[in-house]
This record gives C-alpha cells, sequence and structure tokens, in this order.
C-alpha cells in the first residue's frame, strides 16, 4: 500500500489540532510559525512571542508592517484585542515559571526519552546562535517538536541518543512528523499515529527504534 | 532640580572607559538604539564588552561599532541573522570573543545585577554546554545550572516618551530588554521619540521609573526597519 507524507500545511494543521481551548503557546521561529495558520476554529488561543508579546496575531496587510512589533523570527506581526505587551524578563519568567502551556519548536534530533538537540549541528565555522529555545524546551508545561522524521540523506532525527548539541534533556513530550506523531516516555517512544497507508513495520524500520 | 534631559546624544552619554561593558537594549532591529550607537561610535572607546541579543544587523547600529573596531567580546543570544555578515566575518577570523546565552539567562542576568541578586540557580541549559562548568544543583528534584548576574557601566536603550526625572514609557515590542538593562548599569541613557512634561505620564503607565535612568534625550522619530533573519532548522 502506498502513503503519502504530510505537506508541510498539513504537518501545521495536524499539530494545530491538539492545542486545546484556552491553550497560552509560543510557536518556535521557521516552521513552528505555520502553526499559527491552522489553529481549529472555535478555540481561544493565546499566541506568546519571545520578545515580550501575548494574543500575537497573524502579519498585518501589506504596507501596514510596524517593525516595533515583530515576532521572534522578526517578521512584523498584529496584536489582537486583549493582547499585551512585557518586558524580556517577565517574557521568559513566564517560560521558565511554567506559564506557557505548550512550545512547538524544529529539531535535528530527538531522543526516545526527549532529549532536544535543536540549536546547532556543531558544525566547524557555523556561527552559533541559541536565542530562547532552551528557555522553551526547559520551561514550557509541554515541548512539542514538529520535523521531518528522516533527514535529506534519510537517517532517521529518532534516535536513541542525540549527537548534536543538547537544547535541553528528557524536555520533549510529542513529536509530529511528516510521516507519524508519537510521544516520548522514560520507556522509549509510543506510536500515536501514522499516515494513512503506511504499514508499522515500514515506519519501525525508518526510525530504528522500539515503538510502543 | 532634577533635570536628566540631555541636549545631544554625546552629552547624554558623556565620557565611556575603554574596556566598559555596555548593554545595548533592542531585540533584532526593534528598541535598538541606533543614534545612541553612533555617539559612542564618535566617542570611540575601545575593548568594549557588548550585552545585547543580537550581534547587529547590515552596517548600522551594533554592526557599525563592530566594523568601527571597538568591541572585544560580545554577550549575546542569537548573533546569526542573514544579514550579520560584519560580526560573521570578525568570528571567523577570531577577532571577536563570543559569550553565547540563552535569552532567558541573558535577561535575567542583566535583572539579577539590577536587582542585586549575588546569583541565582536557573534550569535553562542544564545538561548542555551552555551550562560551561558551573556548579549545579538539584533542588526539589529539579537540576539546576548557577547562573551570575551581568552588571554594565553603561545601558543604552530606546524608549518612546520620558520626562526630566527619567520615567519611560515604551513602543510595542521595542520596550524587550529596555527595563532590565536600565536597571542593571552604573549609567543609563535612554533615547525618546517625546519628552513628556513632569506629571504628564500616567504614573500607572510608566514602565520604567525614573531612578533607574541617568540622562534623556529626545531623537527624531524614524520608522524601525527590517531586521535579519536566516532559518535554521
Amino acid at each position: 500500500m502506498s502513503y503519502q507524507r504530510r505537506s508541510k500545511d498539513a504537518l501545521a494543521a495536524r499539530v494545530a489540532q491538539d492545542i486545546f481551548d484556552g491553550a497560552v503557546v509560543n510557536l518556535g521561529i521557521g516552521q513552528p510559525t505555520r502553526v499559527a495558520n491552522h489553529l481549529p476554529p472555535g478555540r481561544e488561543i493565546i499566541l506568546h512571542s519571545e520578545n515580550g508579546i501575548l494574543g500575537m496575531g497573524p502579519a498585518p496587510a501589506e504596507g501596514q508592517e510596524d517593525y516595533d512589533l515583530i515576532n521572534a523570527g522578526k517578521q512584523p506581526v498584529t496584536l489582537l484585542a486583549g493582547g499585551a505587551y512585557f518586558h524580556h524578563a517577565d517574557s521568559f519568567a513566564m517560560m521558565r515559571g511554567g506559564h506557557i502551556d505548550i512550545c512547538v519548536l524544529g529539531a535535528f534530533q530527538v531522543s526516545a526519552t526527549g532529549d532536544l538537540a535543536n540549536w546547532s549541528t556543531g558544525e566547524e565555522g557555523a556561527i552559533p546562535a541559541v536565542g530562547g529555545a532552551m528557555d522553551l524546551a526547559t520551561g514550557a508545561k509541554q515541548t512539542w517538536v514538529m520535523m521531518d522524521l528522516l533527514t535529506k540523506q534519510g537517517s532517521s532525527k529518532l534516535v536513541d541518543r542525540c549527537t548534536y548539541p543538547l537544547t535541553g534533556l528528557a524536555c520533549v513530550k510529542r513529536i509530529y512528523t511528516d510521516l507519524a506523531t508519537f510521544e516520548c516516555s522514560p520507556q522509549g517512544l509510543v506510536l500515536v499515529d501514522m499516515v494513512e497507508g503506511l504499514e508499522r513495520e515500514a515506519l519501525q524500520a525508518m526510525v530504528g527504534l522500539p515503538l510502543r | 532640580m532634577i533635570d536628566k534631559i540631555a541636549q545631544t546624544t554625546a552629552d547624554a552619554i558623556g565620557p565611556v572607559a575603554d574596556g566598559a561593558t555596555v548593554l545595548l537594549g533592542g531585540f533584532g532591529t526593534a528598541g535598538m538604539p541606533d543614534e545612541l550607537l553612533a555617539a559612542l561610535i564618535g566617542i570611540g572607546p575601545r575593548e568594549l564588552t557588548i550585552v545585547s541579543n543580537n550581534a547587529g544587523n547590515g552596517d548600522t547600529g551594533i554592526a557599525a561599532l563592530l566594523k568601527a573596531g571597538l568591541v572585544r567580546k560580545i554577550i549575546c543570544s542569537f548573533p546569526r541573522s542573514a544579514d550579520s555578515y560584519v560580526f560573521d566575518e570578525l568570528y571567523r577570523a577570531g577577532k571577536i570573543e563570543l559569550e553565547l546565552v540563552p535569552q532567558g539567562n541573558l535577561a535575567e542576568r542583566i535583572r539579577a545585577a539590577g536587582a542585586g541578586i549575588g546569583a541565582f540557580f536557573c534550569p535553562t541549559g542544564f545538561g548542555t554546554e551552555l551550562a560551561g562548568e558551573r556548579e549545579t544543583r538539584v533542588i526539589d528534584s529539579r537540576p539546576y545550572v548557577l547562573e551570575y548576574p551581568i552588571h554594565g557601566d553603561l545601558a543604552l536603550i530606546k524608549a518612546e516618551r520620558g520626562d526630566r526625572w527619567g520615567n519611560l514609557t515604551y513602543r510595542k515590542a521595542a520596550r524587550n530588554f529596555g527595563p532590565v538593562m536600565a536597571m542593571a548599569a552604573k549609567r543609563t541613557v535612554a533615547s525618546v521619540h517625546e519628552i513628556a512634561g513632569l506629571g504628564t505620564l500616567d504614573p500607572e503607565a510608566i514602565v520604567t521609573p525614573g531612578i533607574f535612568v541617568s540622562r534623556i534625550v529626545k531623537i527624531a522619530r524614524t520608522a524601525t526597519q527590517a531586521g535579519g533573519f536566516r532559518e535554521a532548522a
């Protein structure tokens, strides 16, 4: 039987489907930002931006950009009714203090027990940058990852132990990928769902780790 | 009489010693005190340590300071941008020292300096290479890393409105590091777009009370321009 990978938008929609009404959510830069476009109607979800915004709204209409109102990726955004601004120490207190319900981050590697590597590949000559990734991964009540399951070379980004520099230890709860959704646990990976037509054995072979 | 209003950016900043640590507000270009940075370049102190979230965009702001060869070390969370070429080149050539700090640790270490905290245990970065060799402790079964404050000799920040006592309000997300940096430096200079008469700022809306501010200076209102960003993961 054949199967289709989730497109970037389908993956974002899959993540969005699990965000509950009333949740305060931080979407990491890059792919996770796309989740904002797929939040299910009828749910009131508050988006947090590390640079001091709660109640972040969508991108402004062309010509309405205000670069004093940007997201973590430094793209112009808007503020929803009820939104608030605050300084950086408060913004990161919201993470570290466990006030953010969910953060969604990209990843290079995730271990079966939820270790995350997403800030550096340790490449020679690369300019390192960590931003708020470690604060979010460690501080949010739930850290979710969204990524392709396989690297461009075809190896699994789900690993027994991360080989890239770590962002946080045992911090990832869920992993949403283009092929399947997983939960991390102290006992290893739990399979939550798969794309239609994908056989468990085939997925198992790709991941190369025990799936419960 | 207390009058913290300076007539020029250079007067507002005053003398700056070589080797000073300078806290610079801003996240990307939002809240970046470009006009104060230009004045700092004019003053020309050398061997500076710069503390800011990013390491400059294009050729302006921090990038201009780096280009002028005034900076020995930068402490920041996210030096890499689509247009951080000035920093990138210096870093690759080994001409600038980088201390990479998780963004929340950067903010809290600065806040701690302003609040008189000697050090604090923080969970962020535990078990990662950014925790370095610092002391760790398990408190209530959660692991923490000991983090030390970052004091500034000078803080340069951008605010929106200010009065002669130094009370400040900010504009939207350009607030970012301004309030904590204002607390943490021996001398804090804020640029504002509007000088308000004493008593006309709503006391309920003042974000940085004047006690944390040494000088304010009015600058022309120009719209903040785009920052740069390159996707990582």
